[in-house]
């Protein structure tokens, strides 16, 4: 698959459109031109390290979006040699922006949850853009609450610009829904690790990212509001996006600086897009070493940490 | 505003404003937005600020919220020592700073939440109000702290927790702090939950985004204003997403509660005795209407 480059990647684009070139006139002609290919590999890749090393929040949240960006259905495909995916809420439907099932990490049974963004455009209308719905939300509190029933840990990947803001969403309780599920996840008996592998959108993210531990991949963003939509209330321009992103504090460095995330997972050079299989490698060994910890815990002290850990979030003077 | 308040510059403005802005306006007549009656100001008050000819209930501050819902002997307030702080250093077109000092001199409050220990016809309770022109009523670090707070209260003296919420959402200006306060608040209320206490939502106009998904919906029973605006999304977001408009009465109570998600509308100036006949049966208290009737014979 051939990359999608970002407008801020541009001076790597031409040096890749230059080797694609090069590599083309050996085909052509019996020319030896592999040391110039070389030469020309390795300048791309320290001007990948250099331009990714001062990345803005901005091209940040453009990299957390991008269209070639691994999604949850990926992750799940590299990260669980079984996956039996579980389907609605049982009473309205079944949510295709949220997706979850039993699975199973490394030989341990888990249940895994996570929004579905779609890549092209008929899958992207299937999975509503990865904007839940209630019954969404209400899909991810049952199989939690099986997973409790089961002994088995709750694993979520968050991937979404948000819940979906439409009028059969509000007919059935997006906020309830919502909210039963902060509620829930906060005294549920498992463990729960939550990562932000793309978009953590809002209270549509947060509706399956409460637990014991969030983790965020380098180049996702975690926000309150989107960019765009800070931009368009506070400055009165979504044009000042970049603006928003900065002030906000979207990234997964600046919030683990916050203290609001336990651990940021480094990306493969150039992003999680550029190498789908080493980027779920890297989240399967951090996925790992934290069930390892919690899930020897006993449960009582298990969910009292979790509470302390919920209830310590806040800066204020006092 | 007035061609002579134009004239002035906007710090003068404000400042001019906000020393009579205690969210009810001055002067002895009053028009009623919704129906367009002339209502006489002393009315008005004497009917808690609902139009005694539409029953429009207009939005009111905090602190007269509480005062005209709780006994008039109080136990004290809870948190109110609790400051903003501006971990981000936000600024937009203003900062954050700016912001908060604005919203402190035109409301009189440190923040968005004012919390009460206090009694509602005798039956204890911890009581929470929304102030909602301080910033929208949005709930940052304080408005979390604070709720937790109440509701940790409510455990240890083992009485319910209410809340009237009236909020735009989570404040921006602080931001995912602010969206953990979603994940605070409901944690805090778990913990009341197990702990076999009533929690009561009356929820207020507006009451939208994260403190709609987190502590306004969570109620033993949920309760609303009647004409209150509720909802996760805001109408605007809303229509520029369907691209469609939306229909008369969309997000309001009377709409919620034909869609199942709340218990009940209640009118403001029966507020007081409904709730806490409520209060009382889910805490196996004898009927605080009998009492007040014992009193009154």
């Amino acid at each position: 698959m051939s990359v999608n480059f970002l407008e801020f990647e541009r001076p790597i684009a031409e040096l890749e459109a230059k080797i694609d070139e090069l590599r083309h006139v050996t085909d052509d002609a019996d020319v030896n031109v592999s040391e110039e290919v070389d030469r020309l590999q390795t300048k791309s890749r320290q001007l990948t390290e250099q331009i990714f090393s001062s990345l803005t929040p901005w091209q940040i949240a453009q990299l957390a979006r991008h269209p070639q960006r691994p999604h949850t259905l990926d992750y799940i495909g590299y990260l669980f040699n079984e996956f039996e995916e579980l389907h609605g809420d049982r009473s309205f439907g079944d949510d295709s922006a949220i997706v979850g099932g039993i699975a199973r990490l490394e030989g341990r049974p888990v249940i895994v949850i996570g929004q579905q963004k779609g890549r092209d455009t008929k899958e992207k209308l299937k999975r509503n853009f990865g904007m839940p719905r209630p019954e969404g939300y209400r899909k991810a509190l049952r199989l939690m609450e099986m997973a409790e029933r089961f002994g088995m840990p709750v694993i979520t990947l968050i991937d979404t610009p948000g819940a979906y803001p439409g009028v059969g969403a509000e007919e059935r309780g997006q906020s309830e829904a919502i909210a039963r599920n902060l509620r829930a996840m906060a005294r549920l008996r498992t463990p729960v690790i939550c990562t932000v592998i793309g978009e953590g959108g809002s209270g549509g993210a947060l509706g399956i990212g409460v637990g014991d531990r969030l983790f965020m991949l380098q180049f996702s963003t975690y926000s309150v509001i989107s960019p765009e939509g800070c931009a368009s209330i506070l400055w009165k321009s979504s044009e000042r996006a970049a603006d928003a992103a900065q002030a906000m504090g979207v990234t997964a460095e600046r919030l683990r600086e916050l203290g609001l995330v336990d651990g940021v997972i480094s990306e493969p050079l150039g992003g999680a897009h550029r190498d789908w299989r080493g980027m779920a490698e890297t989240l399967a060994l951090h996925l790992a070493e934290a069930l390892d910890e919690l899930q020897q815990r006993d449960t009582n002290s298990l969910v009292a940490q979790r509470y302390e850990r919920l209830l310590g979030f806040g800066e204020f003077r006092e | 505003m007035s061609w002579f308040e134009k004239l002035m510059p906007s710090r003068i403005r404000t400042e001019a404003r906000t020393g009579r802005n205690r969210g009810v306006p001055e002067g002895l007549w009053t028009k009623c937005e919704p129906c367009s009656s002339v209502l006489y100001r002393p009315e008005l008050e004497r009917n808690l600020e609902v139009c005694p000819k539409c029953s429009a209930h207009r939005r009111i501050g905090a602190r007269y919220r509480l005062e005209i819902f709780l006994d008039d002997a109080t136990q004290g307030e809870i948190g109110e020592d609790i400051q903003p702080a501006d971990p981000l250093r936000f600024r937009d077109t203003k900062k954050y700073r700016d912001r908060l000092a604005q919203a402190q001199k035109q409301t009189g409050e440190n923040d968005a939440l004012v919390a009460i220990h206090g009694s509602v016809m005798g039956v204890p309770a911890i009581v929470c109000a929304f102030e909602f022109p301080f910033m929208g009523g949005s709930m940052g670090s304080v408005v979390g702290e604070r709720f937790a707070r109440a509701a940790n209260q409510a455990v240890e003296e083992g009485i319910p927790l209410i809340c009237f919420p009236a909020s735009g959402g989570a404040r921006m200006q602080e931001g995912l702090l602010s969206l953990m306060q979603m994940a605070k608040t409901s944690a805090a209320l778990s913990r009341l939950s197990e702990s076999g206490l009533p929690y009561v939502s009356i929820m207020t106009d507006p009451t939208m985004g994260g403190v709609s998904a987190s502590l306004a919906t969570l109620g033993d029973v949920n309760v609303a204003e009647p004409g209150a605006l509720i909802g996760f999304a805001g109408p605007r977001v809303i229509e520029q997403t369907v691209r469609e408009t939306l229909p008369e009465g969309f997000q309001r109570a009377e709409f919620l509660v034909e869609h199942g998600a709340i218990d009940m509308i209640v009118d403001r100036r029966e507020m007081r005795e409904r709730i806490a006949s409520l209060l009382a049966m889910l805490t196996q208290q004898p009927s605080p209407r009998l009492n007040r009737l014992g009193a009154d014979s």
